[in-house]
């Protein structure tokens, strides 16, 4: 049983050594063959420890199965296969290599059972998946990717000095629960948060994922941050800190999407705030709250994955994705428009889509466990995320003022990939059981009482009458071509701002200290010549060289004259 | 492509009916809360009407706190695209004046045609 060693990245990161030596027809059948094979090694694989090896004083672990490693794995087959097809129309090999190397790198990350490990995949994540971001080719996409980048390594070296002092306080690099006690913890904590997209560490999401690539967003939207759902979930689950976090992470966004012109940045926005909920159950820690959040980000993935891919399918079929741009496009992309608004629906959590029978187990939790004001936040920010991704998405881009824009429905592998997603995200809120399988415990939750069936139902036709009466009455704020300002202000704006004026200050002040240095100097030399000349009259330095010649070429006749003398 | 075929929502009436057939769920949904018998695990959850009152009023007051952030917080589509510009210090390294500048849009808008370089 050799293959069973085989980490489950290999295979991708053979797909990226394939993906770069041949193309056409026998590069796509190859591609989409690797998530396939890879499911079905890992569907025998047992939970283990599967590789191990000493190194110094340290025991790695670089492949090491649980449930909750497999449930991420499981849904990152899913999500690769789907984004494979969904590009087999690219012909970008750089993007091909690099969407099969941040695959590997997820799945890496997710088996790896010691923090070193951890964090090689960290850094690969970040290598790779910038190149999904420059792939775009354009200017601001290239300068989003640099600061996607530093962020990214940022976030890696803190991991890094935090697992070394992890090493020094535990003596182990083991990577099981952490918590915050000392430095070790707190370090690994923030370099994980980063990764989550936590409050003021969340622009490098909303700045880079709207400015990659169609396809390379679809894939982007499914890993980085559900690999540090999944490091939170190990490291830290039951942090009460995590609660206010998360609850924060589900509100504020959505602010911002329902303002936001560009409709892939929407959806970024609205990505932070699903996996708000996430964070929100790895603080509760019970079993039903960790159950909820890995069951959401399950469905999350596929449902944000199909709503990155309808937008990606404007884009890549209109040339435009701003919602002052679109509109009307039901007429020409109806089956866009209806896979759209199956996301829609999947990430709004109505009843027998996804997100109903996912997201609601965090909600039950956080009930269970006396957070009433916590549970409160929640339920505003699902009313909010149906308001600006279950409505405003679909909304604006398919319904809307006619915008006049006539493209047809995307090529078939993008919409067979959109189906495959859509047809997902109905399963598994119809059989909501074959998903509740696979989770970690063991909980008997039922999503569908009428009690909450009806409650989810009508907060949700409630916060859509919101917005028909605000549309009608005019109220709502137009989608305007222009840009809203949020904490990357501090760092593209302010810092250079004000570091501009403090090195112009300095600049000054050294440029004035200089002159003034220079023109002592100069007044030094002059009152020293002044000196020099009072003391040696005809030689000064006062008088021309030549007048020195000439007193030399004078001595000299005199010492020959005087010397023909004697 | 049919042009101008008339769709969907293209008829004010079928838009109204749709919008009818809205506001009548919505009533029904409203009623509903009052024939159903809840679970509850909190008092607030048995008040008159909680959840759809909290979804309406919820999605208002998200949208004019958004309306009301945008005062502040909207800015030209160019904001950011003059990054490094008018920096004193910088001068001496920028193009020369005789260089044109590419202007805003034509440097970072996606044009339809150009924004897919896949294929």
């Amino acid at each position: 049983m050799w293959m069973i060693e085989i980490p489950p990245f290999v295979p991708f990161f053979i797909g990226a050594l394939i993906a770069a030596v041949t193309h056409g027809l026998l590069r796509n059948v190859l591609m989409v063959s690797i998530p396939i094979i890879s499911a079905l090694h890992l569907s025998m694989v047992p939970e283990a420890v599967h590789l191990q090896f000493a190194f110094l004083d340290y025991q790695l672990i670089p492949y090491q199965v649980d449930k909750l490693s497999l449930m991420f794995a499981y849904v990152f087959h899913i999500a690769a296969f789907i984004s494979i097809i969904y590009s087999l129309h690219v012909r970008d090999t750089l993007q091909q290599v690099a969407a099969m190397m941040y695959t590997g790198s997820g799945l890496g990350a997710v088996f790896a059972g010691d923090l070193l490990t951890l964090f090689v995949f960290w850094e690969f994540l970040a290598f790779s998946s910038v190149f999904l971001i420059w792939a775009r080719r354009t200017q601001r996409a290239y300068a989003a990717g640099m600061r996607y980048l530093i962020i990214q390594v940022l976030s890696g070296i803190i991991l890094l000095v935090g697992a070394l002092f992890y090493a020094l306080e535990n003596g182990t690099l083991a990577f099981s629960y952490i918590g915050l006690d000392g430095l070790a913890g707190c370090l690994i904590f923030v370099a994980f948060g980063i990764k989550c997209a936590f409050p003021l560490a969340h622009n490098w999401l909303t700045d880079a994922y709207p400015e990659a690539t169609v396809t390379g967003t679809v894939f982007l939207s499914a890993f980085s941050t559900k690999v540090a759902v999944y490091a939170l979930a190990r490291g830290y689950p039951g942090t009460e800190l995590l609660i206010y976090i998360g609850a924060a992470m589900a509100c504020f966004p959505i602010l911002f999407a329902v303002i936001e012109n560009d409709l892939r940045r929407v959806l970024a926005y609205s990505l932070i705030n699903q996996v708000g909920f996430m964070v929100v159950g790895i603080g509760i820690g019970t079993a039903l709250a960790i159950n909820g959040t890995v069951s959401h980000a399950f469905a999350h993935i596929i449902y944000k994955g199909l709503l990155f891919m309808s937008m990606g399918a404007v884009l890549h079929m209109a040339g435009r994705i701003n919602g002052s741009d679109l509109g009307g496009l039901y007429k020409t992309m109806p089956k866009t428009t209806a896979l759209c608004i199956v996301g829609a629906a999947s990430i709004s959590a109505f009843p027998l889509f996804s997100g109903f029978v996912s997201k609601s187990m965090v909600m039950a939790a956080a009930l269970e466990n006396g957070f009433n004001w916590i549970w409160l936040t929640l339920l505003f920010a699902s009313a909010g995320v149906f308001h600006h991704a279950g409505i405003k998405i679909p909304y604006f881009a398919f319904f809307a003022h006619d915008s006049g824009i006539r493209v047809s429905d995307p090529p078939n592998n993008m919409l067979f990939a959109m189906v495959i997603a859509a047809a997902l995200c109905i399963f598994i809120g119809v059989y909501p059981t074959a998903l509740y399988a696979l989770l970690p415990y063991e909980t008997g939750y039922n999503p569908y009482d009428a009690s909450h069936v009806l409650a989810q139902t009508q907060l949700l036709f409630f916060a859509a009458l919101a917005f028909v009466w605000l549309n009608l009455r005019g109220v709502y704020p137009p989608e305007l071509r222009a840009i809203n300002l949020d904490f990357d202000w501090f760092y593209r704006r302010f810092v250079p701002n004000l570091l501009q004026k403090i090195f112009l200050i300095i600049w000054k002040k050294d440029k004035a200290l200089r002159q003034y240095f220079l023109s002592t100097m100069d007044r030094f030399l002059i009152f020293l010549a002044k000196i020099n000349d009072g003391i040696s009259i005809m030689l000064s330095r006062t008088y021309p060289a030549g007048s020195m010649a000439l007193w030399v070429a004078v001595i000299l006749a005199l010492y020959l004259l005087l010397s023909f003398i004697n | 492509m049919g042009t101008d075929k008339n769709h969907l929502f293209d008829n004010a009436k079928n838009v109204k009916r749709f919008l009818y057939l809205f506001y009548g769920s919505c009533g029904v949904l409203f009623i509903l809360d009052f024939v159903v018998h809840r679970h509850i695990i909190l008092s607030w959850e048995n008040l008159w009407g909680f959840y759809p009152i909290y979804g309406f009023v919820g999605c208002i007051v998200l949208v004019q706190a958004a309306k009301w952030a945008r005062t502040y917080l909207m800015h030209p589509e160019n904001y950011y695209a003059s990054e490094g510009k008018g920096c004193e210090i910088m001068a001496e390294f920028e193009d020369p004046p005789g260089v044109e500048e590419k202007s805003v849009e034509e440097k970072h808008c996606t044009k339809p045609g150009d924004h897919n370089v896949d294929d």
